[in-house]
């Protein structure tokens, strides 16, 4: 069926009175402001239908939120990760790259015995699915709650070794669960191993 | 043949596993080769039931420490004062199951490396019984073990690993401290000892003392602290260290080479052959992303049974060396693969007869030495090889460092004294006579051939890496190793053996034989095949040792086929 348009008028058709007509919404707007439901949300304390000013104000992530994943340190600022590659193995997009140590371990501490010697997670193809986190057994890679991921190369956004430390941190979930009797004992694995073998009496 | 005789019927013995009779032989091959009663594990192994182990293994002495390999059997009663065997009410005969003698309702679990069969036993494999046996063996295992899997090298491929998913329990009942024992101890040049994950099993001690003769490791200390060691001050280092790493169970015997590069399960397995000398060890190479990580035996008892030499384990790393020949050159520079081979059939095609000289490599593969061998006939050309002796041992490893000498001989390339027609070439170069060389794989300015010589003639060379002669090549061609291609290499014993490609090769290198085929079609007009299979089979076709052992690609199977020499 085919539907007749409506004839213009001369003054439809000049549009300058519908332009008018908008004007006159967004002033009557413009001038009873106060009278408006919004002016009084905001001024019971709910300011939740005004516009946010992202990037300076951003949204509370809610807990559970799956952000960008970075490497956590523990509570001596230690480097969590062992290099098992179990991530590297379980990532579905193939975003992590783990460089092995090689022979020398690439230890920083004593009783140390194995660490990456590169770590590279590329941002840009990471799905924040949370493999990672859930396979890795050392609880060295957390996903944290970033979720806006700039760069002006691609080269920026594969994040390595000494930027995914710093953007992780010490982060409480990695060491804070273990405490006993609600005293926090912390993991310092290699340090409790070392102190446990140092204390073990010499057998010959 | 020997093999061909009709050999007399083997004697068996009818056992029972879970519930299914098995009819077994009653001698089996030990771990020398000599014939030895059966034991439950190999019978139980015949009836398709793997008893999990960790000490016994098929080449070296059984000594049944390790426990792991507790059955619950049951045996036919012993005859009364009446000479008769005890019965069931229908007759059968009276199976007993075995069970503590002080505590008779104990079920009593034997070794199944250690234990005999005999006629009418019973042998519980997968009872509740046996596998509360394995259970208690394996928490046992793991009191003192670390169960530092994140950063072991050996998970993925660890015994300890695999029976504890399959037969251990989650939870340990053991509360103290572990007792904690060296690590990271050099017991060698090539071996890193991490005692805490040693389960003692001693498979490394056995093979080093009787494999290798080497009797250079044991136990110390008493008890719990029990470690393996070498003796104070000395080294572990023989040529044969690194199977101990292979042999070992866990991951207490890391090898240094390959500590902590890449973890296991990333490695694709590729079955290739040795190259470090004429033996011919079968092997699998483990790569990944085009980057070569490893060489591990590959069980084949014709040739290297489950071992390989160090030396030859460690052979590979010039594969992935960064100064590899990637670009194909002519006099002028950079070419291409199209227009050089034009050039060089070009050459070959107008070269007077008897004015080419061929030097090949032996570490070349039988279809490329054969294609050469096709081209050389046609140019009446005057060929031959360079040989390559290094040290024999008492093991495997042997003189000839090439390793497909055999396959040169067999295809014509060279006589069975290999490198006397170099000074013949020599002079022919001298006089005049040659005007083309074309040398594969081999710096001949090392053999007598100088620059100041290769100056005088046109020189086409393939090869894998630089060298004084690829320098001054008028075409060079870049090659491929033997992990970049396809082919099979004859040992010294005349077993033919294929490998298989692993690695993609850099840049313009391609495989000798595909250059080779297209090089001898246009210079001779005899077709070839575009495949390897096609070029190996009708290799087997041409030369008479393989025709008389009729040899096809797909009959050469994993392990090779024996040819007369």
């Amino acid at each position: 069926m085919k539907v007749e348009r409506a004839k213009l008028t001369w003054l439809e058709r000049l549009y300058i009175p519908s332009i008018l007509n908008g004007f006159k919404v967004t002033l009557r707007h413009f001038f009873s402001w106060k009278r408006s439901e919004v002016y009084a949300e905001k001024q019971s304390g709910y300011a939740a239908k005004l516009t946010m000013q992202y990037p300076e104000e951003k949204w509370p992530v809610p807990n559970g939120y799956r952000g960008a994943p970075y490497l956590v340190k523990d509570e001596d600022k230690n480097t969590k990760c062992v290099s098992c590659q179990l991530c590297e193995f379980v990532c579905p997009p193939k975003a992590i790259r783990i460089t092995p140590p090689g022979q020398s371990g690439e230890v920083d501490r004593e009783g140390a015995e194995k660490m990456p010697k590169e770590f590279d997670i590329n941002m840009l193809r990471c799905i924040y699915c949370g493999f990672c986190q859930e396979v890795c057994p050392e609880e060295a890679i957390y996903l944290l709650k970033d979720y806006a991921i700039t760069g002006e190369k691609r080269e920026d956004l594969i994040y390595n070794k000494e930027k995914l430390l710093s953007l992780g941190g010490k982060d409480k979930r990695a060491y804070d669960h273990h405490s006993q009797d609600g005293v926090t004992e912390g993991i310092k694995k290699w340090e409790k191993k070392t102190k446990e073998a140092k204390a073990q009496p010499e057998f010959h | 043949m020997a093999s061909k005789d009709i050999a007399p019927p083997v004697e068996t013995v009818t056992v029972k596993v879970d519930g299914r009779p098995v009819e077994v032989p009653r001698m089996m091959p030990n771990w020398e080769g000599n014939p030895e009663p059966t034991t439950v594990l190999q019978a139980c192994k015949i009836a398709g039931i793997e008893i999990p182990h960790y000490c016994y293994h098929p080449k070296l002495p059984v000594v049944g420490n390790c426990r792991m390999c507790l059955v619950h059997v049951g045996m036919p009663g012993r005859p009364g004062p009446d000479g008769k065997s005890p019965e069931n009410e229908d007759g059968t005969p009276k199976i007993f199951p075995m069970q503590l003698p002080y505590e008779p309702q104990t079920p009593r679990g034997v070794i199944g490396c250690a234990t005999t069969i005999i006629p009418g036993m019973e042998i519980y494999a997968s009872s509740p019984e046996t596998k509360e046996m394995r259970e208690s063996v394996l928490e046992s295992l793991l009191i003192n073990h670390p169960l530092d899997c994140s950063i072991c090298d050996q998970a993925g491929e660890c015994k300890l690993q695999e029976y504890s998913y399959d037969h251990g329990q989650a939870e340990s009942e053991f509360e103290e401290f572990k007792v904690h024992k060296p690590k990271a101890v050099d017991l060698g040049p090539r071996i890193t000892l991490d005692a805490e994950r040693c389960i003692l099993c001693t498979r490394c001690i056995r093979f080093t003392k009787d494999i290798v003769g080497d009797d250079s490791l044991g136990i110390v200390n008493r008890g719990g602290y029990n470690t393996i060691s070498t003796f104070p001050g000395e080294s572990f280092n023989n040529n044969y260290t690194l199977n101990t790493v292979d042999i070992c169970p866990v991951g207490a015997l890391t090898s240094d080479d390959f500590r902590f590069q890449m973890r296991v399960w990333f490695l694709k397995e590729t079955k290739s052959i040795c190259t470090d000398c004429g033996s011919g060890c079968n092997v699998m190479i483990g790569s990944r992303e085009n980057k070569m990580y490893r060489y591990e035996p590959r069980q084949n008892d014709a040739v290297n049974g489950h071992w390989m030499c160090d030396s030859g384990r460690l052979n590979y790393k010039w594969i992935g060396r960064g100064d590899r020949l990637s670009i194909i050159k002519d006099r002028k520079g950079k070419t291409s693969w199209p227009i050089a081979l034009k050039h060089i059939s070009d050459h070959l095609v107008n070269a007077d007869k008897g004015s080419v000289a061929i030097v090949a490599s032996a570490r070349q593969t039988n279809e490329e030495l054969h294609l050469l061998s096709k081209l050389a006939k046609h140019l009446d050309a005057i060929t031959d090889s360079i040989p390559r002796k290094g040290k024999a041992d008492h093991l495997m490893m042997i003189e000839d460092r090439n390793t497909n000498t055999t396959g040169a001989q067999l295809v014509g390339i060279t006589s069975k004294r290999v490198g006397s027609k170099l000074s013949i070439i020599k002079k022919g170069i001298e006089s005049g006579k040659v005007k083309t060389l074309i040398v594969f794989g081999e710096d001949i300015t090392k053999h007598g051939i100088d620059t100041e010589l290769l100056k005088k003639v046109t020189l086409i060379v393939s090869d894998i890496l630089p060298n004084e002669t690829t320098k001054v090549a008028d075409f060079l061609l870049p090659g491929c190793a033997h992990a970049e291609k396809r082919g099979t290499f004859t040992n010294v014993k005349g077993r033919v053996q294929k490998f298989m490609k692993a690695l993609e090769p850099p840049g313009d290198a391609l495989s000798e034989w595909e250059f080779l085929h297209e090089l001898t079609h246009n210079v001779s007009g005899l077709n070839g095949f575009k495949t390897i299979e096609g070029l190996f089979n009708q290799m087997a076709g041409e030369v008479e040792a393989f025709r008389d052992a009729e040899l096809t690609w797909a009959k050469l199977g994993d392990h090779g086929l024996d040819v007369e020499l």
